[in-house]
């Protein structure tokens, strides 16, 4: 029989449909597993509302339960993501390919044009600004390094 | 909440989705292009939200609420109906009045007595916190030329029919102008017919098919 252990296992598998050096698990978007006998319930909340990967992961998540020989039952959660349930192995991988993790949430969510808050993922210097408040995805803003001169995406602060 | 309120914000972020929409591939600069895009793509997810929420009140589908109706059934203010693709300064004035009034629209519903009603205003504001940066940014860059100017006289009557009267002068106070008489959303301008037609036209073209 299939545990919950085995279950969180498989989804930390799942590479987000858009950014694939994350998985769904580290992408913080699988909030609880339930193993009922045959039955895996999951909770999950999807990132922006907008987001085309919604379908996908959810497909996903309920193939991959499937191939444990289980039935998924995946359930959409009302309450919102943060971008702050990100894991810390998250923001590791993240770095590790380019890409600036989000800062934590602030109570003015003006986060996102403070300096001095993001550093770049490449040479770590905070002398960074932002080119473009939006990016290939809605998850996403387009920074600049002064120090390297270099362009990286950041994940929005949500 | 009522099934025509939710209708009412889901028509106004699906049709204003669509018109911002219209800018991907000819805004002023590549920037420009990705962030209208990127919030055409959002507004559409909101509305998409709201059509589940009606859709389980009217025991019907999201999809079908969005799209077969007639255009004399949409809930839409005319401010979202208009097309401005090519007309930066009202495309500017337009996105600034409604992120403003959506705002105020969303903090209220934020204290909703309906549960899912809340939860998702909650949801949907700290996204729309992109959109608003975006928008008063341009705003305060545009704030002095006239053709913004005159965009926003023009739309003003327009942003207040985005709001039921009650929640109005929060409107005046936020951009600081007088409350005047109000382009109401119970009727369309000429230019949703068009636009509903394009919408539409894939699905009506082989109705009941699963896409």
């Amino acid at each position: 029989m299939v545990t919950a252990e085995r279950v969180w296992e498989a989804l930390a598998e799942i590479p987000d449909p858009e950014i694939p050096v994350l998985s769904l698990v580290d992408l913080g978007v699988v909030r609880d597993v339930e193993v009922d006998g045959e039955r895996v319930h999951v909770g999950f909340t999807p990132t922006f509302l907008g987001c085309p990967a919604l379908e996908v992961m959810r497909e996903q998540m309920a193939e991959r339960i499937r191939e444990l020989g289980a039935e998924p039952d995946v359930e959409v959660l009302s309450e919102g993501w943060s971008s702050d349930w990100i894991t810390e192995d998250g923001h590791r991988k993240l770095r590790d390919s380019g890409f600036a993790p989000p800062s934590g949430k602030a109570p003015a969510t003006l986060v996102q044009i403070q300096t001095g808050a993001h550093p770049c993922p490449y040479c770590g210097s905070t002398d960074t600004r932002l080119d473009n408040l939006f990016g290939p995805t809605p998850c996403r803003s387009i920074r600049y390094c002064n120090a390297c001169r270099q362009p990286f995406e950041q994940f929005k602060t949500l | 909440m009522s099934a025509q309120e939710l209708l009412s914000f889901a028509d106004d972020e699906l049709i204003l989705g669509w018109r911002n929409s219209e800018w991907t591939g000819i805004a002023p600069f590549l920037e420009e292009d990705v962030a209208f895009s990127s919030i055409a793509q959002t507004e559409i997810g909101h509305a998409r939200a709201w059509y589940e929420l009606a859709a389980k009140e009217l025991d019907a589908d999201a999809d079908s609420l969005a799209f077969d109706r007639e255009p004399d059934e949409y809930l839409c203010a005319p401010l979202v109906e208009m097309r401005m693709a090519g007309d930066w300064a009202r495309t500017i004035a337009r996105h600034w009045l409604y992120e403003t009034a959506d705002r105020i629209r969303i903090h209220v519903l934020l204290n909703s007595i309906d549960r899912e009603v809340a939860d998702l205003a909650e949801k949907i504001d700290r996204e729309e916190t992109y959109h608003r940066m975006h928008a008063e940014m341009w705003a305060e860059r545009l704030r002095d030329e006239p053709a913004f100017r005159k965009a926003v006289d023009e739309l003003w009557p327009y942003a207040l029919g985005v709001l039921p009267e009650g929640q109005r002068p929060l409107l005046c106070e936020a951009v600081e102008r007088e409350e005047g008489e109000a382009v109401e959303r119970r009727g369309h301008t000429e230019e949703l017919r068009p636009l509903w037609e394009e919408m539409t036209m894939v699905r009506r073209s082989v109705p009941g098919a699963s896409w």
